[in-house]
């Protein structure tokens, strides 16, 4: 992966309060209701918000948006849509963002790109997040020897070129019946699968540290102090801690695992044909270096849209930790 | 790890305690006194806790190699994308034919003695396999790659270090100012877009052969710097302009958060209260703490890159690691797969080293051990 | 009476920050003659380390505007440019601040931290820097200073890391001294010990001395003068003996019964002061004290009183519409250990009642 997360993992992960948060510190608040009150007043994150918001509604109504904009279905070979020389036709009144190769609709392709684009993302991070928290509480929690454990499966995880090993699954599950005797099946599965892998060892390293200092913490020796049971104190004091942060890793996360699926797609072992998505339209624009529109439209789509992400998680990162204020 | 390691190293004290309580009594008569004025400084420096933190930390990279190669090997082994054997034996080959390509490499044994044999081979004679389809020696095919990866990675790290270092300073030395926001619009920008994107842009605007402005040349032009220096050198500016960006990028923030932070610190007041000029306590004072996160994060983004630097060589057609590894699996060459794998993971693992003890050579308060 | 060597006349401060302009100091005014020892006493908040701060100019950094006058060896520090104050920095003013960690650069060893500030306004060589540093380290009482020197600040105590930062002020003979906060990072017995270090060398090396704290034990010992601050200004000041056995203000009064006293019996309890310091964002125009004084109700007018001299003694100033011979008798009785309501009883004050 080329982009790292670069947030602090030592970060605290208690919202501190600040002077005109205290003002309204006597009705009692939850740290989430802070963040969003913070958040509420950053209008940059606000937009990206809403930008976010358009994205997953465009996603979610693909189809009608298509017949509402008059553009043709995306997989629609339309035979006619090329120029005296054969060749794909650029920007035109009916193919507003021009025709492929096949001559299927670049725009309505696009259109649907954005489905799985967020859902690959959204998803594989979903299970990250999930398989991270998990396993970094429970490291975290017992330390010892599942600590131990854990510790070093991570280790071996992160030492692992991890775009190497997305592309050998990709490119052995995507072809024919799946791999690991059809466990795995071909398609979005598989990739939001490998992302998800790939993803889930930094959370569960951020979890296991916070856990490991929130565990020290009164409120949890308190509470194994009147006898409150292992599972009780994960679930009931660990977790609704973590939250805040996980909520924030999250939106690193995200941009990230879209970029990641469009890596896939472009090296043309992530999401196939013909199932449209903006990383494996870049991969054909790189083989058709002619027509500049292949390679724009999915591009900027692209660019927007993890620009969107990367924009609330700024924003996030502010809201959980105002004295550090860009 | 010591955690998991401390019976082994309890055994091997209990083993080598005889040997111990030999070398005392050797120690106290004369040839071994001399024997210990004369050794006795190497060896405590051997046996420094900081000589022994970098042993432990080898001993674990070679663990974790070993475990990388094993799950590689599991993991391309188990996946149904062709016959290996087919593959090596060409086209048209009768089963007899694959039958006996299959024997020769060990692949009609179980997958646990051709792990062994894999590793044995490595270990006796640095022998990682032959290509299946282009039936070169695997190491040599790495080693001849080498020189192109290298080349794109340290160009591109050369430039974003400095681009992304200096803008974060500036940035932080003007936070909010014009500048700032701009360079800071710019640089979330730039770790927004993917670099093969980037790539397919510049090479539309300025590629010789088709761009809006004939500028720079097309992709396969690499060559290497023994062979030509001038078309190794132009070949490469446009790829290590845009991998460094998106490494500049995140630098950039990165340093300008650092070093924000830095200035904030009560040290640099004291700074201030000595009488220091302004540049000697931002950059003496508050750049050498800030750079400190840096110096992590570019030795480990250095040996991720090192391992193959797939999109950018893919996009630019570089024959490089990445290259060669994508292919490989592409083609479910199993021998390159692993070397390149085990080859990616070595830089990996390298660098996390690396990094830890440089971190403690530029912190003092850090302690190897 | 000598020229002092400091001379600040109202000063004032104001940050800006995103909910508005902080009026961090407002008219403060004072001086501190060569070789004497002032204390600026106050809560957190008040001003005094933010007026001791924009004194060296450090405040410019942070945006923070600042107007008055302040003199020093005849410059004025308020207008001086850059230059000129970056020379006096560390040379002719030095400074030490509260926390001696935090203050001291992690990644550089003390020799080199206390020498670069020799190098930087003397003209000698890294050898005599580096001689001077370890001369600079014994007189500080740290042992062994010829190896000290060369050890990184995590490798000392807070206590030996607070005596480096006094090295590193004294490396340029200053003239004047400004210590923020110098003990309170520090325990207990160590405060003891720094106290009478900076005693010492003051009397050994003749500096006039500014030390700030919240802690009027700190500075009973050392100070000659007193100034105590409130809410951005200074509300009484006066030598050092005038304040404890007379002093004018509520605010005085009250911090002076939240230490602990050996003649008073053990079972008179330590009294804090109630409320909370003011918002400096939207001064009222009134007593800043007025919201927390437990006698306002009757004395206090609507305009802030003016620091004024105390009867006939020009040395002993006050912020506060209270007359002379009311505050005498609530001191009094409050000296005697009896509480706000009935010393004010006693003095025919009618109490707030808010503020009790």
């Amino acid at each position: 992966m080329s982009t790292p997360i670069t947030a602090d993992p030592g970060q605290p992960p208690v919202v501190p309060l600040t002077d005109d948060d205290a003002a309204s510190a006597d009705v009692a608040r939850s740290q989430r209701q802070i963040l969003w009150g913070r958040l509420k007043r950053d209008k940059v994150a606000l937009v990206s918000l809403g930008l976010i918001g358009v994205l997953v509604l465009v996603a979610i109504l693909a189809p009608l948006l298509v017949q509402v904009l008059g553009l043709p279905s995306p997989d629609f070979q339309d035979g006619q849509a090329v120029n005296e020389g054969g060749e794909p036709l650029g920007p035109n009144s009916i193919n507003p963002f021009g025709v492929d190769q096949l001559g299927r609709d670049v725009a309505s392709r696009v259109i649907y790109g954005a489905r799985v684009s967020l859902s690959v993302a959204l998803l594989s991070t979903a299970i990250s997040v999930t398989l991270g928290t998990l396993v970094g509480v429970l490291a975290g929690y017992f330390r010892g020897w599942v600590d131990a454990i854990v510790s070093r499966l991570l280790d071996v995880l992160l030492a692992f070129p991890i775009l190497m090993l997305g592309i050998g699954l990709a490119s052995a599950c995507s072809i024919g019946s799946g791999c690991l005797g059809g466990l795995i099946t071909p398609g979005v599965p598989v990739v939001v699968i490998i992302i998800a892998i790939a993803g889930f060892p930094f959370i569960a390293r951020i979890v296991r540290g916070q856990v490991l200092s929130l565990r020290e913490e009164e409120f949890v020796l308190a509470a194994r102090s009147i006898g409150a049971s292992h599972t009780r104190i994960m679930l009931r004091h660990l977790v609704p801690n973590l939250v805040a942060p996980i909520i924030v890793y999250s939106t690193v996360l995200v941009p990230q695992n879209i970029l990641f699926e469009a890596s896939l797609s472009f090296l043309g072992v992530g999401v196939q044909d013909p199932t449209s998505s903006w990383g494996q339209m870049l991969g054909d624009a790189s083989k058709n270096t002619d027509q500049w529109w292949f390679m724009l439209f999915p591009g900027l789509a692209l660019l927007l849209t993890v620009l969107a992400f990367n924009l609330l998680g700024d924003g996030l990162q502010d809201a959980l930790n105002p004295r550090k204020r860009r | 790890m010591t955690r998991l390691l401390a019976p082994v190293v309890r055994l091997l004290a209990r083993l080598l305690a005889p040997v111990a309580a030999l070398w005392d009594r050797f120690a106290r008569t004369l040839p071994g006194r001399v024997v210990v004025r004369v050794f006795g400084p190497t060896v405590r420096r051997l046996v420094s806790p900081t000589a022994r933190y970098i042993y432990r930390r080898l001993v674990w990279m070679v663990f974790l190699l070993l475990v990388v190669s094993m799950l590689a090997f599991l993991i391309f082994y188990a996946l149904p994308s062709g016959d290996p054997a087919a593959q090596r034996a060409g086209k048209g080959a009768d089963q007899a034919q694959i039958d006996r390509v299959k024997h020769t490499l060990f692949l009609d044994r179980p997958i646990y003695e051709q792990y062994f044999h894999y590793i044995k081979q490595i270990v006796l004679h640095f022998d990682f396999g032959f290509s299946y389809d282009t039936n070169a020696d695997v190491a040599h095919a790495i080693t001849s790659r080498l020189p192109a990866t290298i080349s794109l990675a340290a160009g591109a790290a050369v430039i974003w270090l400095i681009v992304g270092v200096l803008i974060g300073i500036l940035s932080a030395l003007r936070p909010r100012s014009f500048f700032d926001r701009l360079v800071m619009g710019g640089a979330l920008l730039g770790i927004s877009a993917p670099v093969y994107w980037l790539a397919l842009v510049a090479l539309a605007l300025f590629s010789q052969s088709y761009g809006v402005i004939h500028l720079i040349p097309d992709t396969g032009a690499y060559r290497p710097l023994t062979e030509d220096p001038g078309a190794w050198f132009t070949s490469l500016i446009v790829p290590w302009c845009i991998l460094a960006l998106s490494f500049a990028a995140i630098y950039a923030r990165l340093m300008r958060a650092n070093l924000l932070e830095v200035l904030d610190q009560d040290y640099l007041r004291t700074a201030e209260a000595k009488g220091l000029s302004r540049r000697r306590v931002v950059v003496r004072h508050g750049v050498r703490s800030a750079i400190t996160p840096i110096v992590t994060a570019f030795g480990l983004d250095l040996g991720i890159l090192l391992g193959g630097a797939v999109l950018t060589e893919s996009v630019f057609n570089i024959p490089g690691i990445g290259r060669l590894s994508y292919d490989a699996i592409v083609a479910s060459n199993l021998p390159v797969i692993q070397g390149t794998v085990l080859f990616a993971a070595f830089f990996i693992i390298a660098a996390n080293i690396l990094v830890d003890i440089v971190y403690a050579l530029i912190d003092p308060r850090v302690r190897l051990a | 009476m000598t020229d002092p060597l400091l001379d600040v006349r109202d000063l004032r401060v104001t940050i800006p920050t995103e909910d508005g302009d902080v009026h961090a100091v407002s008219g403060v005014s004072f001086a501190v003659e060569p070789g004497k020892v002032l204390g600026v006493v106050g809560e957190s908040g008040s001003g005094k380390s933010v007026t001791m701060l924009s004194l060296m100019g450090l405040m410019r950094r942070a945006g923070a505007r600042v107007t008055g006058e302040v003199r020093f060896g005849g410059t004025d520090l308020v207008t001086a440019d850059d230059r000129t104050l970056r020379r006096l920095r560390g040379d002719d003013v030095a400074m030490i601040f509260q926390d001696p960690l935090s203050s001291l650069h992690p990644f550089y060893r003390v020799g080199s931290q206390i020498t670069e500030g020799i190098r930087a306004h003397r003209d000698v060589s890294r050898k005599q820097a580096k001689e001077r540093a370890i001369e600079l380290l014994g007189l500080v009482g740290i042992p062994r200073p010829h190896q000290r020197v060369d050890d990184y600040p995590h490798e000392f105590s807070g206590g030996m890391r607070q005596r480096v930062m006094i090295a590193m002020a004294l490396a340029n003979d200053p003239k004047l001294l400004i210590a923020d906060e110098p003990t309170t990072a520090l325990d207990v017995t160590v405060q003891a010990q720094i106290l009478a270090l900076l005693q010492r060398l003051q009397a050994e090396l003749g500096m006039a001395v500014v030390m700030i704290t919240h802690d009027l034990g700190v500075v009973a010992e050392i100070a000659d003068d007193i100034a105590v601050m409130y809410a951005g200004r200074i509300v009484e000041r006066a030598p050092v003996k005038t304040l404890f056995r007379q002093p004018r203000h509520p605010y005085t009064w009250g911090l002076l019964r939240s230490i602990p006293r050996l003649d008073l019996p053990r079972d008179v309890d330590l009294v804090p002061i109630e409320g909370r310091p003011p918002s400096l964002i939207h001064p009222t125009g009134r007593c800043a004290f007025q919201p927390r004084c437990a006698y306002a109700a009757r004395c206090c007018g609507t305009e802030d009183p003016a620091l004024t001299p105390v009867g006939s003694d020009p040395e002993h100033l006050v912020r506060c519409d209270m007359d002379e011979e009311q505050g005498t008798r609530i001191w009094s009785a409050l000296a005697a250990g009896e509480s706000p309501e009935q010393a004010a009883l006693a003095a025919g004050v009618p109490t707030t009642g808010t503020a009790a």
